[in-house]
């Protein structure tokens, strides 16, 4: 096993003492969303949106969005501890491991609860009908790349801050405005342009898109290569970012 | 065997962005010796061990531990230190045997033993009954043993200890002590840092003064009290306003007279003999205390006596 696999069981043995409350909470706040969006709102959306029932037609945008907002969860407080309350990144760079295996043992952690958060999401909602095609299979690993895709700069960001209140700014100020207006409870064509460009710089509206492509059975508005070049890009810059910060804090 | 020092350091320096930390050390460490870095906060004493521990590049010198190459052999390095940092870096919400496991993996250890040396470790700090746990309300000796415990969880050749003691209460300063012993016994290298000189003392064979980033100097505990102090020293406290006017007629007694606002220390060979002379020359302090020279003394000439922050 790798010394990156190490840190990452290091990860899941922590996990142990905390998966109730926090499998609980990541699935039961789509879960709700969906009910109360899909199934209520929905039923004042009359005809749907592009020929599919409401409920089916915000399901792959708000798989999506579960991923992307268990990424950021996964990133932003944990990563903040570890340097500042916990400290055991330094005790991980003590031992034969470098900053890299640090890295990418956490950030494969926060992969694995996207995904798992990602593959409940998805059975439930296998289960409410609203699955249009075999396609829905590849929603696991889209989901992963728009995990990794916010995950890996949050990780930069987390290692960059010494006060939690910059990661209460990063919630207010790019998580709640991304997954409002990237396409997940309303098509991003009727946001003014200013805003659509915005949705199109951000990495969410993109797993949006894939998801709804892949669960419709329908054509993305995007390129499928587009989207997923993008959505690398911001996973490779972020993953370069992050061992960067990391390396500045734990080796100088 | 070969006798090749362990640790090498020629000109070491450790440099940050408008300041010098370490300015030049030169430093050997045996195998199975216990080495002592000693200075007042900001002598660059924290900086030498993670320069030592790998996890910060020198800035300009040379360094080999254990005959590599910190810059290109690091893991290789790390995976035969321990380390014991000085703020606790604990998992709290972990069990105490479950820190020894976790970590041991990072050394590609097997579960199996992990689990093995984890239930030896907690026995030698004496942890057993703690040992399922969590870490979070144990007290900060126990915490400390237990940081001990996982910087020998890779039976490591060095082991570092950046300030072992600081912050624990007399009981759990000496079972750490205690422990610290034991390893040294069994033959294993401690490299530490402290400002506590009875901890100097009582665990170091060989140590170096730091101050300001450079050594002032090195030996024996014994060796360096011999150089830079007396024997015995003498102090006396005087009930008039200012000692100063005492020091005059004390001029003459042993070796040196040092003036402090609240006493005076005479620095002699025979504590009884200068005591006795003090009273010949119809001198009456109202306390005196004559006592073995200690590290202490070393230190405070060395360092100063001004409070370094």
């Amino acid at each position: 096993m790798s010394a990156t696999g190490y840190v990452l069981e290091y990860h899941l043995v922590n996990y142990r003492r905390t998966w109730r409350s926090s499998a609980l909470s990541s699935f039961v706040l789509p879960l709700l969303t969906m009910l109360g969006f899909g199934v209520g709102v929905g039923a004042y959306v009359r005809g749907g949106i592009g020929g599919v029932p409401y409920l089916d037609w915000m399901v792959p945008g708000l798989i999506a969005s579960t991923a992307v907002q268990t990424a950021i969860g996964e990133s932003s407080w944990p990563v903040f501890s570890h340097f500042e309350w916990l400290r055991s990144y330094w005790a991980q760079a003590a031992a034969p491991l470098r900053v890299g295996n640090i890295v990418g043992g956490h950030l494969a952690f926060a992969m694995v609860r996207v995904l798992t958060s990602v593959l409940a999401f998805l059975l439930v909602t296998t289960a409410f009908g609203t699955m249009h095609s075999w396609w829905a299979l590849t929603v696991p690993a889209i989901g992963a790349l728009v995990g990794l895709a916010v995950a890996a700069p949050t990780f930069a960001y987390a290692a960059s801050i010494h006060s939690d209140s910059y990661l209460a700014i990063l919630f207010r100020l790019g998580l709640v405005p991304m997954s409002l207006f990237s396409g997940v409870f309303f098509p991003v064509e009727s946001l003014p342009v200013a805003l659509r460009a915005v949705a199109y710089a951000l990495p969410l509206w993109h797993g949006v898109d894939l998801t709804r492509a892949a669960t419709l059975g329908v054509a993305p508005a995007w390129s499928i290569p587009g989207h997923l070049v993008y959505l690398a890009a911001w996973s490779v810059a972020g993953w370069l970012l992050a061992r960067h910060r990391f390396a500045r804090r734990l080796v100088e | 065997m070969n006798d090749e020092p362990l640790i090498h350091a020629r000109g070491l320096v450790k440099r940050f962005e408008g300041f010098t930390a370490v300015d030049g050390i030169d430093v050997d460490v045996r195998r199975g010796e216990a080495f002592g870095f000693l200075g007042p906060n900001g002598a660059g004493k924290s900086s030498t061990m993670r320069m030592i521990g790998c996890v910060s590049p020198p800035s300009g010198g040379v360094l080999r531990i254990l005959g590599l190459d910190p810059l290109r052999d690091g893991p290789a390095i790390r995976a035969k230190l321990g380390v014991c940092p000085q703020l606790d870096n604990l998992d709290t919400e972990l069990t105490v045997r479950e820190n020894l496991t976790t970590y041991a993996r990072f050394f590609g250890i097997s579960r199996k033993v992990a689990r093995r040396r984890a239930d030896e470790l907690i026995e030698f700090v004496q942890l057993t009954e703690r040992a399922d746990s969590k870490v979070e309300p144990l007290s900060g000796g126990m915490k400390r043993r237990l940081t001990i415990a996982r910087a020998l969880v890779n039976e490591p050749e060095i082991v570092l200890l950046d300030e072992p003691t600081t912050g624990l209460d007399p009981q759990a300063r000496h079972l750490v002590w205690e422990r610290l012993f034991r390893l040294k016994q069994q033959g294993v290298t401690l490299v530490l840092t402290t400002h506590y000189m009875d901890e100097a003392e009582q665990l170091c064979d060989r140590l170096v003064v730091m101050d300001g980033g450079k050594i002032v100097a090195e030996g024996s505990p014994r060796a360096l009290i011999e150089r830079y102090s007396s024997r015995e020293v003498v102090e006396l406290r005087f009930t008039a306003e200012s000692q100063e006017s005492f020091a005059d007629k004390l001029t003459g007694i042993g070796e040196r007279v040092e003036v402090l606002p609240d006493r005076i220390l005479l620095y002699v060979s025979n504590g009884d003999d200068a005591v006795a002379e003090v009273h010949r020359r119809a001198l009456s302090p109202a306390s005196v205390l004559a006592r073995r020279s200690s590290l202490e003394d070393v230190f405070l000439h060395l360092t100063g006596r001004t409070l370094v922050d």
